[in-house]
């Protein structure tokens, strides 16, 4: 038998029954969509047409119409991918890693997160797609029989690595995502009063009957699955970071990368989590589910991660001037003072010096400080791969080759219509699905539960 | 109260073990083992073991940090592990010094002649690293490093005595606090600690991932070595409350770290190879030239036997294949070490035979001497840890 130590924190406040949690997290999906959802779902949508629009447009005049040039070659598309795939990170972190530790804050927030990596990783899918340029052609990225024609596919190439690892990432986040939505798919057919609710939870719930047997399978293949995701969670962005690192460029090359991406990947993706999930909470009062200590652990992580970053920086930053290379000198001490110097201290800023702020457990148990950081990190990040990608390019090893970056329209408003779509899908995801993973929150409610604890 | 008393057995093996040492570093002057292999070995030894309590230090504070109960039975084996840290220390500290005064020359750096334009040895890559590889600041940063650990080390094990003693959270919210500490220094210093003894062995080479490669292999030798003396206390009918479901946590340390390791020795080795930068490559070229059985069977040992032996949820609570894995990745890492060091210092002469190991030998006895002498001074489990009744139910 669990003895919850006295010292901790409940993880679920109010007085709870089984019944009351069904009924606090089915509730958004049972009731009538709220005045504040149609207004956001209609503002997102918009923007999310924006976006779709633009993708169109971008696909049938040709990539010229981004802010590319012939130095900088990659800008706003792969800093979009990765700032995406980063994001797409944490979903599977908090429910993997988080499984795999036993810890009990998982119940929480495990199922935005983990809706959030899916859409995430199908927006980073979205600028790969487009920065081919010849976009109906994407199928030859696959490993597909000579009778296509050539061989197209290069072994040796990191970004063929990429194809891999996202897609059996995003294969392997979507199935441990539904394999935890179908109990609570069940528990909501079960409630349904409408036939045609009836009907449509019972077609996504498989016919699940919530007996033992099906329970232990369920969290056999759950431990399983999380097994396989903790590993895919390095490989992704590992993988995401050779695609630099395995250049010879200054500022690319550099053996850090790999476990620097993924700890920056954790830090932002956890960033949005809190971000979704502060909202969610709000929107639904879920305030008894998604407690301030959820708030605080998140806030942990974050400090830790962009700690890790901090290191990562100052450690490339030192190595360049250890090297002795000039060339690795000059990557960055343009990166720092020279025309994107800017860029560089709000990565900085935004990434190391702010998230420092959370050592006051004042500050990192306050909603509105932990919201506004979570916003803080995400720009800071999303200026990290900017700073990454564009500053190493723009400056070519013959300096009458060297150029600026300037996005055009398109650039600008592909991102943000990424950022629609993005919200529009997690908004219906909040609609119809659960937005806290409500049977196995009620696994914890013994233990955890304010009104369970002496 | 549970107390451990060192079995007669077990001190005559530590005495043992420390007279293997003694004899085979007699043995070596005697035939004419160079004063360089000699260093670089104990160099070699004073960095494993102290990485390994220090490691402890880090279990440790790590549990703090993150409100982590399960350890909590175990945390008079991870405070005796870390007694080791002072005297890893003096170890540390004798070679930087015997190496400031030229009394061996495993850092190349510290050859004054390379910073003068007008000296034949006249080295500029090396002259351009000056402002970091010099002397004054390098004592200052080693002897705050040594300093740091040290002091960390005694305020925890000060503080554990006293919570057994008296009640109440605050030694616990103390620890918290120092826990913390610990681990932001730790993660800033260590990989600076790393590039001072180990990195610069190899002047002219450099490689960011280096320092928190060589800390996974300190992390990883600390778990094993602890998963190690979990099981031979156990056996020897102590830690009553440790059941399989505690040794499953260590053995998915275990795991996750040999992972952990491997994942950055080959993220490190293929990012070189496949660049093939000169002032990169060089590295490897000098173990793949000379020392590839090992480079590879090193490799071979870390990754692929805690990777498919420890994989199964029942390996990681049979005591038979710990120990055995245990074994095999101790030694491992030593391997490893043995290999950051050696090509640097010996180049293509470097030899593993009767010294390297008698020597090692002596090492491990004297660090189970100080090891089992802290663990015989306290009650084998904690008392009025806050965690200690959650730790105690474990179960998975």
């Amino acid at each position: 038998m669990h003895k919850d130590s006295k010292i901790r924190e409940p993880l679920i406040y109010g007085v709870k029954s089984y019944k009351q949690i069904s009924d606090d997290i089915c509730r958004p999906v049972e009731g009538k969509a709220t005045k504040s959802w149609y207004i956001a779902i209609t503002f997102t949508s918009i923007v999310a047409l924006w976006g779709l629009g633009l993708l169109i447009y971008t696909i049938g005049t040709g990539i010229g119409v981004w802010g590319l040039n012939t130095t900088v070659g990659w800008a706003w598309d792969i800093t979009n991918f990765v700032w995406w795939i980063g994001i797409g990170h944490a979903g599977t972190l908090i429910s993997a890693v988080l499984l795999l530790f036993r810890q009990r804050w998982r119940m929480g927030i495990n199922r935005s997160a983990e809706a959030m990596t899916i859409f995430a990783v199908m927006m980073a899918g979205t600028y790969i797609l487009a920065h081919m340029g010849r976009t109906w052609l994407a199928y030859w990225v696959l490993p597909l029989p000579n009778q296509f024609g050539s061989l197209w596919q290069n072994f040796n190439s990191a970004l063929m690595w990429d194809v891999f690892a996202i897609s059996t990432y995003l294969t392997v986040s979507i199935v441990f995502w539904y394999l935890g939505l179908i109990p609570d798919f069940a528990t909501i057919r079960d409630r349904a009063i409408k036939p045609m609710m009836k009907k449509i939870y019972g077609l996504l719930s498989f016919g699940w009957s919530g007996d033992i047997k099906s329970w232990i399978r369920m969290e056999e293949v759950s431990l399983v699955l999380a097994g396989l995701a903790t590993p895919l969670v390095f490989s992704v962005h590992s993988i995401v970071s050779t695609d630099f690192a395995t250049s010879i460029l200054p500022g690319w090359h550099t053996t850090i990368f790999p476990p620097y991406f993924v700890a920056g990947a954790v830090f932002s993706g956890f960033a949005m989590v809190q971000t979704l999930v502060l909202i969610a909470r709000k929107l639904y009062k879920l305030e008894g589910y998604i407690t301030i200590k959820h708030v605080e652990y998140m806030n942990i992580v974050i400090i830790i991660t962009g700690s890790m970053v901090g290191i990562a920086y100052l450690t490339e930053l030192f190595t360049a001037w250890y090297s002795g290379v000039e060339y690795e000198q000059y990557a960055f001490l343009n990166r720092a003072t020279g025309p994107y110097w800017w860029a560089y201290w709000i990565m900085m800023t935004c990434n190391v010096i702010s998230p420092q702020i959370f050592w006051f457990k004042k500050l990192r148990t306050s909603l509105i400080v932990s919201f506004i950081m979570a916003l803080f990190v995400n720009i800071g990040m999303w200026f990290e791969r900017f700073v990454l990608i564009v500053t190493s390019l723009h400056r070519d090893y013959l300096p009458s080759s060297w150029e600026m970056f300037h996005p055009t329209f398109v650039d600008i408003g592909f991102f943000v219509g990424t950022l629609g779509i993005f919200f529009t899908l997690y908004l219906l995801f909040a609609r119809f699905f659960p937005v806290v993973a409500l049977n196995e929150t009620k696994s914890i409610l013994k233990t955890t539960g304010a009104d369970f604890k002496e | 109260m549970e107390t451990f008393t060192i079995s007669d057995r077990a001190k005559k093996t530590t005495y043992a073990l420390i007279a293997i040492g003694l004899l085979a570093l007699i043995a070596g002057i005697a035939t004419g083992v160079s004063g360089q292999r000699i260093w670089a070995n104990v160099l070699i030894n004073g960095f494993f073991f102290f990485g390994i309590a220090l490691a402890a230090i880090f279990m440790m504070s790590m549990q703090y940090a993150a409100e982590a109960a399960w350890g909590t039975v175990l945390k008079r084996v991870f405070e005796g592990v870390s007694a080791f840290v002072p005297v890893g220390a003096g170890v540390i500290f004798l070679v930087l010094l015997v190496g400031s005064f030229h009394g061996h020359h495993l850092y190349h750096w510290m050859d004054p002649n390379l910073y003068d334009p007008n000296s034949e040895h006249y080295d500029e890559v090396i002259a351009g690293k000056h402002g970091y590889l010099n002397l004054p600041f390098f004592w200052a940063r080693a002897i705050l490093f040594l300093g740091f650990y040290t002091i960390i080390q005694r305020t925890f094990r000060k503080r554990s005595l006293e919570e057994d003693a008296g009640a109440g959270l605050d030694y616990h919210k103390k620890n918290i606090t120092t826990a913390a500490i610990f681990l932001v220094f730790f993660g800033f210093l260590s990989p600076v600690a790393i590039w001072d003894w180990i990195m610069s062995i190899d002047t002219h080479w450099y490689s960011t991932l280096f320092g928190w490669y060589t800390f996974a292999g300190m992390w990883i030798s600390g778990i094993t070595f602890t998963t190690l003396l979990i099981l031979y206390l156990k056996r020897k009918g102590h830690l009553a409350q440790v059941n399989e479901n505690h040794l499953h946590d260590m053995g998915k340390w275990m795991f996750a770290i040999s992972c952990l390791w491997s994942y950055m020795w080959f993220f490190q080795f293929m990012l070189i190879w496949y660049a093939n930068i000169p002032e990169e490559v060089t590295y490897y070229q000098a173990r793949l030239a000379d020392y590839k059985f090992l480079f590879f069977a090193i490799f071979a040992i870390n990754f692929i036997f805690p990777f498919f032996l420890l994989m199964d949820r029942e390996a990681k609570r049979n005591t038979g294949l710990l120990v055995f894995v245990g074994i095999l990745v101790f030694i491992g890492h030593w391997l490893d070490l043995y290999l950051m060091v050696t090509p640097g210092t010996l180049k293509s002469e470097g030899i593993l035979n009767w010294f390297e190991i008698g020597l090692a030998l002596g090492f491990f006895g004297l660090f189970l001497f100080v090891v089992f002498n802290a663990l015989s001074k306290a009650p084998l489990v904690v008392k009025n840890h806050p965690y200690l009744e959650e730790s105690i139910h474990l179960n998975q």
